[in-house]
């Protein structure tokens, strides 16, 4: 029981959990302010992922590396958007998430074998070296109390501590932004584009401005992740979209910390569930293979209760959703 | 405003030159597929003074509406707004030229509060630019500018003690009157309202229309639809008459009324019953 109660804490730092709550705040430039309904942030994440991951192993520096994975983000957001901003916003749902199973397909088909590794992906050790050289921490396991990481290597402390800056700062961008005059047009924009059209504002080049940072936003956390994995592309398909819709609801949607307390909680009781069952449900019922999906189905019945009962997430104001006629 | 009366020389017809025409539109056509819902030859629209569209349903009000201002596009036509061609002009850029519009079902933005809906109108908020928005100082004193009107807006329209509420939390003539104050806080030459009084309770009417005609005397230019008899004789100087796409008849709304065209395409078969119990249907 102590085990897991520590498995559980651990959960919450993890760069994994980090990664989410990053992807989620993307998420949140996007729905939470702006309404817009992208399907396909696994897409964005993946793309982020692939831009930094080729380029650091075709010999590039770490920072083009970033460069490259917020620009191939940015272009594949112009993209999605320019035919689809201009209609409503279900099209945007199908559009994203047909164009983010696109780029999992691309991705892992034979043809692009020497670029992506077709679906063996990009292993660690082509890609991670540069940036964990840059480690100051030690290079072997270090215990924090209970919580014992690799000092440098994949999922270590060295990626969790740069992980959770990152977020830091995403969360500090969105927050300055989104209580900014630029924050509040896409607010506007939320609840009635025509309104916000009427009082003069160019609807189309706010809702491409939040698509492309959301998205931006999404490929970083694509990076985070694949620095505590690796490049996979069937890690990014559908469900890891669904996930961080999931854990933004949870949170609360539009709010600032939302994102962040949400991943939290998605992966903490993720673990738990899965712990609790490993230890009350004898193997004859449900065997060890099967803990995974099942502890996924019951944090699904749970989410579903809390969006029903909850709507708003943990920490949104009940007055954003109630009125929504 | 002065106390001549613009329109002394106006002739009572449609299509007739006003003395300082504010629009001026030639020849606009919209068809959906077979119909033809506006086809307009001329249309002038006086400046600093109230203007109202009627016609009965289907007569193309709205759609000649959002024509002029940029909401919907004509398969042909020209029209200009202060001299300068508004054709294909978009709806954002119509407004930043000062020819602000309501809408017949009211776009209060719900889920925001009255005091930042009535921010979002304001024009020239430089922080509304994604990068002046991370250096508050570019913004701030004219942020403090904006409310300070929003506050002057929100005292005149009575919503003042509202301000830190949700919009979705007014009711529906509040929302009326927030969507109306939002389209001042731009300080517009023009308003263009579509059925400012539709489900406004009389109550409120009176008061919507004591906003209206200070408007005028502020020196705002303004255009709007109505269905309600009583309000278009009350406060408009001018009054248009639209009937199956057409301007059939234009004049005072004193005179325009008993033009028998008028009476035959408003009224029909109702001729001889009071107007103002047609406006509730």
């Amino acid at each position: 029981m102590g085990d897991l109660l520590v498995d559980v804490v651990r959960e919450a730092f993890t760069p994994t959990t980090a990664a989410f709550a990053l992807a989620a705040v993307g998420l949140n430039f996007h729905f939470g302010l702006t309404g817009l309904l992208n399907m396909g942030q696994a897409g964005f994440m993946l793309l982020g992922m692939y831009g930094f991951a080729i380029t650091v192993r075709e010999g590039g520096p770490i920072w083009l590396a970033v460069i490259v994975a917020l620009a191939v983000s940015m272009v594949f957001g112009l993209i999605l958007g320019w035919p689809t901003l201009k209609l409503r916003g279900d099209y945007l749902a199908i559009v994203t998430i047909a164009a983010a199973e696109m780029v999992r397909y691309l991705g892992r088909s034979q043809n692009f074998n020497s670029l992506t590794g077709a679906s063996t992906g990009i292993r660690g050790n082509e890609f991670k070296g540069p940036f964990e050289d840059l480690s100051p921490f030690p290079d072997r396991m270090v215990d924090v109390g209970p919580f014992a990481f690799h000092g440098t290597r994949s999922t270590s402390w060295w990626l969790i501590l740069v992980a959770w800056v990152i977020v830091a700062i995403f969360i500090l961008i969105f927050a300055r932004l989104s209580r900014s005059p630029w924050g509040r047009v896409l607010k506007g924009i939320r609840e009635d584009e025509d309104a916000v059209r009427s009082l003069g504002k160019d609807v189309y080049s706010y809702k491409m401005q939040a698509l492309v940072i959301g998205g931006a936003v999404g490929a970083i956390a694509g990076v985070i992740w694949s620095l505590g994995a690796s490049v996979q592309p069937d890690s990014m398909g559908r469900p890891t979209t669904f996930w961080i819709w999931t854990l933004l609801l949870l949170g609360g949607a539009a709010t600032i910390f939302g994102p962040v307390l949400g991943s939290i909680l998605f992966w903490c009781a993720l673990v738990l569930i899965k712990g609790l069952a490993a230890m009350w449900i004898p193997d004859t019922v449900l065997s060890q293979e099967q803990l995974q999906p099942f502890s996924l189905l019951l944090v699904g019945v749970t989410l579903m209760l809390l969006v029903i009962f909850r709507p708003q997430g943990v920490l949104g104001d009940k007055r954003e959703l109630a009125f929504n006629d | 405003m002065t106390d001549k009366n613009p329109f002394a020389h106006v002739p009572s017809e449609p299509g007739a030159h006003k003395e300082d025409p504010i629009i001026i539109a030639d020849h606009v056509q919209r068809r959906f597929g077979g119909l033809t819902a506006v086809d307009v030859d001329h249309f002038e629209v006086q400046r600093h003074a109230i203007t109202a569209l009627i016609g009965p349903n289907g007569a193309g009000k709205s759609t000649f509406f959002n024509l002029l201002t940029g909401f919907d596009k004509p398969q042909k036509g020209e029209w200009l707004f202060n001299g300068k061609s508004m054709k294909g002009v978009s709806p954002a850029k119509v407004a930043r030229a000062g020819k602000v519009r309501t809408f017949q079902l009211t776009k209060a933005l719900n889920r925001m509060t009255v005091i930042e809906n009535m921010r979002l109108g304001a024009a020239d908020q430089r922080g509304e630019n994604i990068f002046a928005a991370f250096v508050p100082s570019l913004w701030r004193q004219r942020e403090a500018d904006i409310t300070e009107r929003a506050h002057d807006l929100l005292h005149r329209f009575k919503l003042y003690e509202k301000k830190d509420d949700f919009a979705g939390s007014l009711s529906g003539g509040q929302r009326k009157l927030l969507e109306m104050a939002r389209a001042l806080m731009s300080e517009p030459e023009m308003v263009m309202l579509d059925e400012p009084m539709a489900g406004v309770n009389p109550a409120l009417t009176e008061s919507l229309l004591d906003h209206i005609v200070k408007l005028k005397n502020e020196g705002v230019s303004v255009l709007f639809v109505e269905h309600d008899m009583h309000m278009v004789r009350r406060i408009s100087d001018w009054v248009v008459v639209m009937a199956e796409g057409r301007i059939i008849a234009e004049g005072p709304p004193d005179t325009v009324m008993l033009n028998p065209e008028v009476q035959e395409a408003y009224l029909g078969v109702h001729h001889d019953t009071d107007l103002s119990e047609e406006s509730s249907s």
